[in-house]
């Protein structure tokens, strides 16, 4: 792309960034030998199980612990009077670890034991009698928006949360009057769940001096080291230490990204025993205990000109909070990016009210906010089209985001492929080749943030590197690896940056007693900010060694170049060494040194002001995804036959690591858009197992396609842009789209269930 | 509960235990052998993480007694490779980025080597098919398809292939 500019960094020979290196933890894996949270036994240890509450809104009467007490090999049984006052959940601080007097979803935690095994102390479990009265439950948001509705949380007087989720960008009224073509719609989005293959737990223990260790299954080390020192606060610890260690990881997805109530237990009864405390969730917990993707209620309305250019976007959503707040009541702040900006439209008007009920709480889950919002703007946006009478991929490209725009939020396009994304959809999925019965094609883009995202005071990352006498480095990393592969995305960025291997690198993360700080692995942004943290370690360390080897080579610093494990300078073979030995010389020599470097690269991105603008990230990634797809119109059914996400990523650093992240994201995707709901009846989930959850499995999923459209980012590092979530953001409206092109109706609840497509086959034939 | 005597046969060495009769053959290779490279993750025989083989069978470890588990030759994923020697499977499960966060991985390969031991260079539904009670939430299962197609072909190289010449 000739719009691009090229940093000399970036446009050089590569020999490792860009390789399919496989994971480098692979082998372990594949072995067995991995060592997950499950696998970890420390001596001594104690096995915590948590009670939960009956009902979903209900005062708790009377708690009688004594009976679980009094069984031999328990240690300790907690209840909410045992919970300092202060210790709270949340980045609003509404939710305790245990519940007191009150319990408002069936996910609240009412006591909590340890004992010397299992069984034991789900045996004391079953010895806690608890006495409530139950109270009317609210579950329907908008209901709960009512005047006269139940509150879930009295002292508050509301059940709609303090959030500023409402925007203006020029003017939308205006705007809908001079439009040729306006389209209003309602679609509806359910509870999904993460569904990670390794399921939650942590391990807590104390030293002798009143510091924790806590090895737990979290995304972000850091900010979890945060929460876990206000507990120590709460609990009269001021000043302790707490040492955070994530093992290896079955998954996160976003679900590991706020700390939980088994985490702050473990801590309270590992503290009260004096010994170290694991409480393991099981899956029916996985399912019940952990938080999912926020349900909504969208309303949208755009408009178009006669020549097909948006004139308008105009959307309103209910959030369904739950009874607690964790970070889904901020995935507006996401949402609003494809809002404002997925496709170029002027006059933007966005507003989300996030409403408590007596259902589970939400949280941050793979997209943010984006796959929600996304599956409402391009639905409508097909919708629009065809009210248009528009080619539906020329209408898109048409209002296509380009390089250099400046959208109404103020985010600034940097590197953009969309129209090559579109371009290479088109190219590989046939459209207009639809003429077998119940067959039909779809296609959704996508906007997401890539170089980072500012939703905290700093979006930075630390890393530490150091070479030892022999060549090889070990680099220690705020990041986080969860299974995605950011030990390999180091590796390959500080191979290549000092002409190693990938294999010579060692990449220390997870733990921050080691490691710098990260806000953490989430918005696809590890790639970039931790990948750039690296970079900028990496060519520290780089530069004292020319300035080293000048000296030894007798060349100028810069122009020593590194490769295959040797500094060189390129005009004389004679003028070469490798970099152990070089090492080893500025070790082992009068004065001698080490070399090491530290640095923090906290991107230049900015916050939302008050108006919620800003550019939140340094690079936005685009997609696009086509999907062919065969509705039987006898059962509903939806087949899907073939597949194509097209990113623009801006760099492949390990193209086949990417391609894991965009299969991933897209069949889980195909869950959220055919498949996958928790189904809630009056807060209590119906079906907290694999056999009632429909997950994807390989006979249900097909070869995707993946073209990588390269752009080469000018910030990135080595032109690199984050592509841990898109896979799963335009996945929904791309299959509802193909559904309607297959048999003309249109489903705008999710999971588009074989029921639904009946019924409204059944009704578009009534009419 | 009173604990009883048994022999297991695992990974070709007969192993002297105390269980109890209610153990199942998860608890006792994790808990009691340390063989922890059988996952669990959902305890009632749908995910497939725990999957063993029992007499070249793939099998649920979850939801047998290791009890019933006696004079059968069972194989867990610690005994695919030789020694440090990965066998062709899990080499292919590496090359092909088949492996992300892992807990899916020793279900799958004990699932993928029953069927590449009865069917030499199964076709793509077959493998779909042998490998559908064993669910992964991070790949999509592609990489992990085509990492079973690589390994069961007599040739060593396949078209799919980024990794290998």
């Amino acid at each position: 792309m000739d719009n691009i500019e090229v940093t000399p960094n970036q446009d050089r020979e590569l020999s490792v960034v860009g390789k399919p290196i496989p994971k480098l933890d692979a082998a372990q894996k594949a072995m067995g030998r991995a060592e997950y949270i499950q696998d970890i036994k420390l001596p001594g240890m104690l096995y915590g199980k948590i009670l939960y509450s009956k009902f979903a809104n209900a005062n708790i009467v009377k708690i009688d612990t004594s009976k679980a007490k009094a069984l031999a090999g328990v240690h300790a049984v907690l209840t909410g009077e045992d919970v300092p006052k202060k210790m709270k959940m949340g980045f609003i601080k509404d939710n305790p670890p245990i519940k007191k007097g009150r319990v408002s979803s069936f996910r609240d935690e009412v006591a909590a034991v340890a004992a010397i095994s299992l069984d034991i102390a789900k045996k004391a479990l079953d010895l806690i009698e608890i006495e409530y009265e139950e109270l009317e439950g609210i579950f329907d948001p908008e209901k709960a928006m009512e005047k006269d509705s139940p509150l879930v949380h009295e002292h508050l007087k509301s059940n709609v949360l303090k959030m500023p989720w409402n925007i203006h960008y020029g003017d939308v009224e205006k705007a809908e009057k001079e439009s040729a073509f306006v389209v209003e719609d309602k679609f509806t989005t359910t509870w999904v769940t993460h569904c990670c293959m390794g399921t939650s737990g942590a391990i807590a223990l104390f030293d002798a001096a009143d510091n924790l260790t806590i090895y737990s299954n979290t995304q972000i080390p850091s900010l979890a080291q945060k929460d876990f020192l206000e507990s120590l606060k709460a609990m009269g610890l001021e000043n302790k230490r707490a040492r955070v260690i994530k093992p290896i990881i079955g998954g996160g997805f976003g679900s590991k990204l706020d700390t939980y109530a088994y985490e702050h237990i473990a801590i309270l009864l590992a503290h009260k025993c004096k010994k170290p405390v694991k409480i393991m969730f099981d899956r029916v917990e996985e399912f019940n205990a952990t938080s999912t993707r926020q349900p909504t209620v969208i309303y949208i309305k755009q408009g178009c000109d006669k020549n097909g250019r948006l004139t308008f976007r105009d959307m309103r959503m209910v959030l369904d909070n739950g009874a607690h707040t964790s970070w889904g009541a901020t995935t507006p702040s996401v949402m609003l990016m494809p809002i404002s900006s997925l496709y170029k439209v002027e006059n933007v008007k966005y507003n989300a009210k996030c409403v408590y009920t007596n259902n589970t709480y939400s949280q941050a889950m793979r997209g943010y906010g984006n796959p929600q919002a996304t599956f409402a703007i391009e639905s409508s946006m097909d919708i629009l089209a065809e009210k248009a009478g528009m080619d539906r991929i020329e209408f898109r490209k048409i209002n296509k985001n380009q390089s250099g725009d400046e959208t109404p939020q103020g985010l600034k396009i940097t590197s953009c492929g969309l129209e090559e994304c579109i371009d290479a959809v088109k190219e590989e999925l046939k459209f207009d080749n639809n003429s077998e019965k119940g067959v039909g094609t779809g296609i959704a883009s996508l906007i997401h943030v890539g170089g980072g995202a500012r939703i905290y005071g700093s979006d930075g990352c630390g890393a530490i590197l150091k070479m030892d006498d022999y060549g090889k480095v070990d680099i220690f990393t705020g990041g986080t690896d969860m299974g995605q592969g950011l030990d390999n995305i180091t590796a390959q960025i500080v191979a290549e940056e000092l002409g190693l291997l990938a294999e010579d690198i060692n990449v220390v993360h997870s733990d921050t007693d080691v490691c710098p700080w990260d806000v953490g692995a989430h918005a696809s942004r590890s790639t970039f900010v931790a990948g750039n943290a690296a970079l900028g370690a990496a060519k520290k360390v780089k530069k004292k060694i020319q300035e080293f080897a000048s000296k030894i080579l007798d060349v100028p610093a810069k122009d020593i170049k590194f490769k295959d494990r040797n500094v060189f300078f390129p005009g004389d073979p004679e003028k070469s060494m490798p970099i152990g030995k070089l090492l080893r010389k500025a070790h082992f020599s009068p004065n001698g040194t080490m070399l090491m470097a530290e640095n923090f690269y906290d991107p230049d991105n900015r916050n939302m002001g008050k108006d919620l603008k800003g550019n939140m990230s340094m690079t936005y990634s685009f997609g696009a995804h086509g999907v062919k797809v065969k509705v039987d119109e006898e059962t509903g059914k939806v087949e899907v036959l073939e597949y194509v996400a097209a990113h623009d990523v801006g760099r492949a650093i390990n193209p086949l690591l990417l391609e894991g992240q965009v299969y991933g994201g897209v069949v889980m995707g195909l869950g959220y858009a055919l498949t996958e709901e928790v189904v809630h009846q009056n807060g209590k989930n119906m079906n907290a197992n694999f056999r009632d959850y429909k997950l994807f499995t390989a006979k249900d999923a097909v070869k995707i396609k993946a073209p990588v459209i390269e752009t080469i980012d000018k910030d990135g590092p080595f032109g690199a842009k984050g592509i841990g979530e898109p896979g799963c953001v335009p996945t929904a409206p791309a299959v509802a789209n193909a559904i309607y092109d297959a048999v003309g109706v249109r489903i705008k609840d999710l999971p588009i269930t074989p029921e639904k497509v009946l019924a409204a086959l059944k009704e578009k034939k009534g009419d | 509960m009173e604990k009883l005597q048994i022999t297991l046969n695992i990974n070709g060495k007969d192993q002297a235990l105390l269980v109890q009769p209610n153990d199942t053959l998860l608890e006792v290779l994790r808990d009691e052998l340390d063989l922890t490279g059988s996952k669990e993750s959902c305890s009632e025989g749908i995910c497939g993480s725990c999957t063993i083989q029992m007499d070249g069978k793939p099998v649920r470890s979850c939801l047998t007694l290791a009890m019933e588990a006696q004079g059968t030759k069972i194989k867990t994923v610690e005994g695919l490779a030789n020694g440090d020697e990965l066998s062709n499977l899990q080499q292919s499960f590496i090359d092909h980025g088949a492996v992300q966060c892992g807990i899916c991985t020793p279900g799958m390969l004990m699932s993928a080597d029953a069927l590449l031991s009865e069917t030499l260079n199964p076709d793509d539904t077959t493998i779909r098919q042998a490998l559908s009670g064993n669910i992964c939430r991070c790949t999509g299962y592609s990489k992990i398809v085509e990492a079973v197609a690589h390994a069961g072909k007599p040739e060593k190289s396949c078209p799919d292939c980024q990794t290998k010449e």
